[in-house]
């Protein structure tokens, strides 16, 4: 028979053992549970981050495994965070407008209320209608549906049109940009429903826990991000460990040759093109809520860019390294642009961090490219030996910057 | 059509003005071994890319199996699930995936996707795959990854993904290159018994190895069918001497 599949991935309970000490070291150490040595403002930024590497996961998916650069995965993400910011807004609203008219001689109509909430929300976009994509926006079921289904068939109607006519990739990449800048513009409309370049704020208020102080609220968000973390590690782990992680791989690999295997490589695609895209919208979903706000700018391309670079960093084609990759980078990032970093005085020149960071790391990228394409988690492979594949001069990756013999013979000298 | 299983008639194609393909014909029986010779530039690959798909032709028919089904309508991967297995010249298999992974992903098996995800490996297919692997001489690299192979061992491992297809018809490009005298012989013997329950079509440059295999010859020249009949036939054809042979 065979062993269970942890045991047949040993990677994914190392993993998963990891995320649940770091999960539980938080927990202790924040002031929400106990000693108060973890500030709650940065429990968030742990459990925002925790989102990161979900999204990184997904991003490892679609381009580590199958091949796909897809620029456009934040769009996902951010939609998620748009879906369920509309409830956690209309909802805190309603409670406010509901406390404000307590006093009123007579019990307000259900009209009146309405009107009062669209006053309050869209009141900074000079309107007071509540516009028709808010019709489902006081029930958290239908925005948690949402959450997956708007993302998801945005992502499988491009995928389905981007895919049947062949577009790979450069072209691809590009396109998922277009697509991503085209929805941020969209968003930043005031009459785009979404109250513009203004977004959702508020969302840390969670209606129905408003009792509890945020403390304790931002280790509920950091629980369930590190849970949903970890089932979308093992989804991935398993979904890349048998055939059909075989036929993703072959057709990053080459595409033409799983084509005349007799598979339909546009739904391989389609299929985890899609699947990436609802995990990363439930990335976002669980990120915007410890965030506390979510405008358009948060789904400008760059952001998508950023992924990218993560994963590059963190090592793609192994879901370790792009965990390890976001974590790392966004961290080190929020660390030097916060002013964590002290400047450093050349007498003629002061470095600001804020300012030079993004050199540093567009720097770091294009060396880990050149000289460590493994990125962070081909660490792994110096302390397990035996494992690196000889490649005989041949391309492991899709396209540019991928594996090449020569630079991993470099990298294993250089250990 | 009369026994046929695949029946390539009038085809022609142009590439930016030169013509590839010039009016080909081209018919195979159910169980027949064929051998595709000529010079280069005679248009064979570009038959094979027709056959399977990957160019479409301006004019002509290809039509396939007992139901006259027209391949021209068909993908790449329809026409590879009806039954057209393929062998590209340059062993093209996946390097950085294991020999038993590259096998299994071959095995004639339901290959959409959620049937796919949904799969869990039997004793059958592990089975099959053992069988297939003792078959190519890789059973002891069943777990090595496919780029560590040498060049013909690579050339087996895409023999015997193709024989995991279990296609109706093999297109098979120049199986032999690059093999040892003794790895010709297995190739032939393999050939030989596949070709006796289906259809192969073998492009080939080397003319002992169309010697051994003992079948039909096709002879393509500028895009089109110059001669077709036994080797000795056709190397005895004058046309035949004067652009491939004679130099």
């Amino acid at each position: 028979m065979r062993r269970p599949f942890v045991l047949r991935h040993p990677s994914v309970l190392v993993f998963l053992a990891l995320l649940a000490l770091f999960t539980l070291g938080v927990t202790l150490l924040s002031e929400g549970m106990g000693l108060g040595l973890i500030s709650t403002s940065f429990v968030k930024t742990l459990g925002k981050t925790l989102c990161l590497c979900l999204i990184a996961v997904a991003m490892d998916l679609v381009w580590g495994y199958c091949g796909i650069l897809s620029l456009g995965h934040f769009a996902f993400f951010g939609l998620g965070g748009y879906m369920i910011g509309m409830w956690l807004m209309y909802e805190r609203t309603k409670g406010i407008v509901l406390d404000s008219l307590v006093n009123a001689p007579l019990p307000p109509t259900p009209e009146e209320v309405r009107a009062a909430i669209g006053t309050q929300i869209f009141g900074v976009v000079g309107g007071s209608e509540i516009p028709v994509i808010w019709t489902f926006a006081d029930s958290l079921l239908v925005q948690l549906a949402l959450v997956v289904l708007v993302p998801g068939l945005l992502a499988l109607v491009f995928g389905w049109l981007a895919f049947r006519s062949r577009v790979t990739g450069v072209y691809l990449s590009i396109l998922t940009q277009a697509m991503t800048l085209a929805l941020s513009l969209y968003l930043f409309q005031n009459d785009s429903g979404l109250r513009g370049n203004n977004g959702l704020s508020g969302l840390q208020n969670v209606p129905g826990l408003l009792h509890l102080p945020q403390s304790v609220v931002s280790i509920g968000f950091f629980w369930a991000s590190a849970l949903a973390l970890g089932l979308a590690y093992v989804l991935a782990a398993w979904l890349v460990s048998g055939k059909f992680g075989s036929v993703v791989r072959g057709i990053r690999d080459d595409e033409a040759r799983v084509r005349f295997l007799g598979y339909d490589v546009e739904a391989y695609k389609l299929t985890v093109f899609t699947l990436t895209a609802v995990l990363a919208a439930l990335a976002g979903a669980l990120y915007y809520p410890q965030a506390g706000i979510i405008n358009p700018a948060e789904i400008a391309p760059i952001a998508s860019i950023y992924l990218a670079v993560w994963v590059a960093i963190g090592g793609r084609g192994r879901l370790y390294g792009a965990v390890i990759g976001a974590a790392f980078v966004s961290l080190l990032s929020s660390w030097f642009t916060g002013g964590g970093a002290p400047p450093i005085d050349l007498g003629v020149y002061t470095v600001q961090w804020t300012d030079w960071w993004l050199v540093l790391l567009g720097l770091s990228f294009v060396a880990v490219t050149l000289f460590a394409p493994k990125g962070i988690g081909g660490l792994v492979d110096l302390v397990l030996p035996g494992r690196v594949p000889d490649r005989h001069g041949a391309d492991l990756g899709p396209g540019q910057g991928a594996l090449r013999e020569a630079e991993q013979a470099r990298t294993e000298d250089g250990k | 059509m009369t026994g046929m299983l695949l029946e390539v008639s009038g085809v022609s194609v142009t590439f930016d003005g030169f013509r590839a393909i010039n009016n080909l014909s081209f018919q195979i029986g159910r169980a027949e071994m064929r051998a595709i010779i000529g010079p280069n530039g005679a248009g064979k690959t570009t038959f094979m890319d027709i056959v399977t798909g990957k160019t479409r032709p301006d004019t002509g028919t290809v039509v396939w199996g007992e139901k006259n089904q027209s391949l021209l309508k068909l993908s790449e991967s329809q026409i590879a699930r009806a039954g057209i297995g393929r062998k590209f010249q340059r062993p093209t298999v996946f390097e950085d995936q294991t020999v038993e992974e590259n096998l299994g992903m071959a095995l004639k098996e339901d290959r959409r996707p959620f049937a796919v995800l949904l799969s869990r490996p039997t004793r059958a297919t592990a089975e099959r795959i053992a069988e297939l692997a003792a078959e190519i001489g890789l059973s002891e690299h069943l777990p090595r990854k496919a780029g560590e192979l040498s060049h013909g061992q690579k050339q087996w491992l895409e023999i015997g993904m193709l024989l995991a297809q279990d296609p109706r018809l093999l297109l098979v490009d120049e199986p032999a290159a690059g093999m040892t005298p003794a790895e010709r012989d297995h190739t032939t013997a393999i050939l030989r018994e596949a070709a006796k329950t289906r259809a192969v079509v073998v492009v080939e440059h080397d003319m002992d190895f169309v010697r051994k295999l003992n079948c039909k010859v096709t002879v393509l020249h500028e895009g089109r069918v110059l001669a077709e009949g036994s080797l000795d036939h056709v190397t005895s054809n004058q046309d035949v001497i004067d652009v491939y042979l004679g130099r």
